[in-house]
């Protein structure tokens, strides 16, 4: 589990800002598909598998 | 005022604090039932079961999965990314200090026994692949493609392993509300069963289900060597005393793998450290290119 490619490592450092700048854009993309109302529906409501029942 | 100020930056109570402040309808668990407003549109960082009579947001694993379900609904951007956003800032951080499930293995190893578990070396590092297939397998590929003729798709890691949904939602919904308490057969059975010797093995072997089974701590490995938060181990000082080792709760070879896929940036090791050899922050992946030798602090 600990592997390093050193080109890897050269690119490390700006990774985080490029992961920063995709989770914008996911987070944007999925709000303007109001995804957050499919999030909503399912977690108002008792989630039947989840607890065991469904 | 330091004194309360270092009371309140460790680390079980962050834990118990966020615990509590992502559970904090506290009424529900008396009247069996859960909290429906809007604030449920957000996904909490850590594993929290949005069944859970308490649940102030939405679990991350749980909506994932909800969105996934099913061809027509495409890629689940929001969810992948509030996890994306959580995995680029702090990356297991969360492990070690948002996650209520985390907090409540954390307790359990506090249980004196008479003897701890540590799973041999060879055989820890292949079992610690298993939370990678859960993720692949019955967070991701079941519910895409396991769709009923309706369209709708089974949350399967909820469905046959989630302990946190058992624990903090199964089981004061049954016992809270009539009508659930009717509706358990043999799945209920299968999970509480689960539920049980997931958390007495947690007794004996510390973060447990972390370690091996969960698909969010899965999730956030891949962002902790290229996370905003990240520790960082000075070599000048290290003596390689095994102090850190020591005291991990996730059982890493902290001088090699320290900030590894692993790591859940729980601080025992810095704060067990007696040279100072190890410090976290922000800047501490800021500074990631800096020679080892430097300073610390």
């Amino acid at each position: 589990m600990g592997c390093y490619n050193p080109n890897m490592n050269k690119l490390r450092p700006y990774l985080k800002y490029a992961l920063l700048l995709l989770a914008a854009a996911f987070l944007a993309v999925g709000i303007l598909r109001q995804e957050y109302l499919a999030v909503l529906r399912k977690a108002v409501m008792i989630c039947l598998e989840c607890i065991g029942i469904g | 005022m330091k004194k309360i100020w270092s009371f309140l930056t460790k680390r079980p109570v962050i834990q118990g604090f966020w615990a509590l402040f992502t559970n904090s309808r506290l009424g529900n668990f008396f009247n069996g039932a859960i909290y429906t407003g809007d604030l449920k549109a957000v996904c909490v960082p850590g594993l929290n079961c949005y069944s859970c009579p308490g649940a102030t947001g939405a679990c991350p694993i749980g909506a994932l999965q909800a969105q996934l379900g099913g061809w027509k609904r495409g890629f689940a951007f929001y969810t992948a990314g509030l996890l994306i956003l959580f995995g680029a800032l702090f990356g297991r951080l969360i492990c070690g200090f948002l996650c209520p499930f985390g907090f409540i293995q954390d307790l359990l190893y506090r249980i004196k026994t008479k003897k701890k578990l540590r799973v041999p070396n060879k055989l820890d590092t292949r079992l610690r692949y298993i939370k990678y297939a859960v993720l692949a397998v019955f967070v991701i590929i079941l519910p895409i493609f396991l769709v009923s003729e309706y369209g709708v798709s089974t949350p399967w890691f909820c469905k046959l392993i989630c302990p946190a949904g058992t624990l903090e939602g199964g089981v004061p919904l049954v016992l809270g509300n009539p009508d659930l308490r009717a509706s358990v057969g043999l799945l209920y059975a299968w999970k509480i069963t689960l539920m049980l010797a997931i958390l007495t093995l947690c007794v004996f072997l510390s973060r447990a289900f972390c370690k091996y089974l969960c698909p969010l701590g899965a999730i956030y490995s891949f962002f902790n060597r290229s996370s905003f938060y990240r520790m960082k181990l000075d070599e000048g000082r290290c003596t390689r005393c095994g102090a850190c080792s020591r005291v991990c709760p996730m059982d890493i070879d902290v001088p090699h793998d320290l900030d590894g896929p692993e790591c859940i940036r729980c601080q025992e090791c810095k704060h067990i450290c007696p040279h100072g050899a190890i410090r976290s922050d922000f800047a501490a992946g800021i500074k990631h290119k800096e020679a080892s030798g430097h300073a610390a602090d």
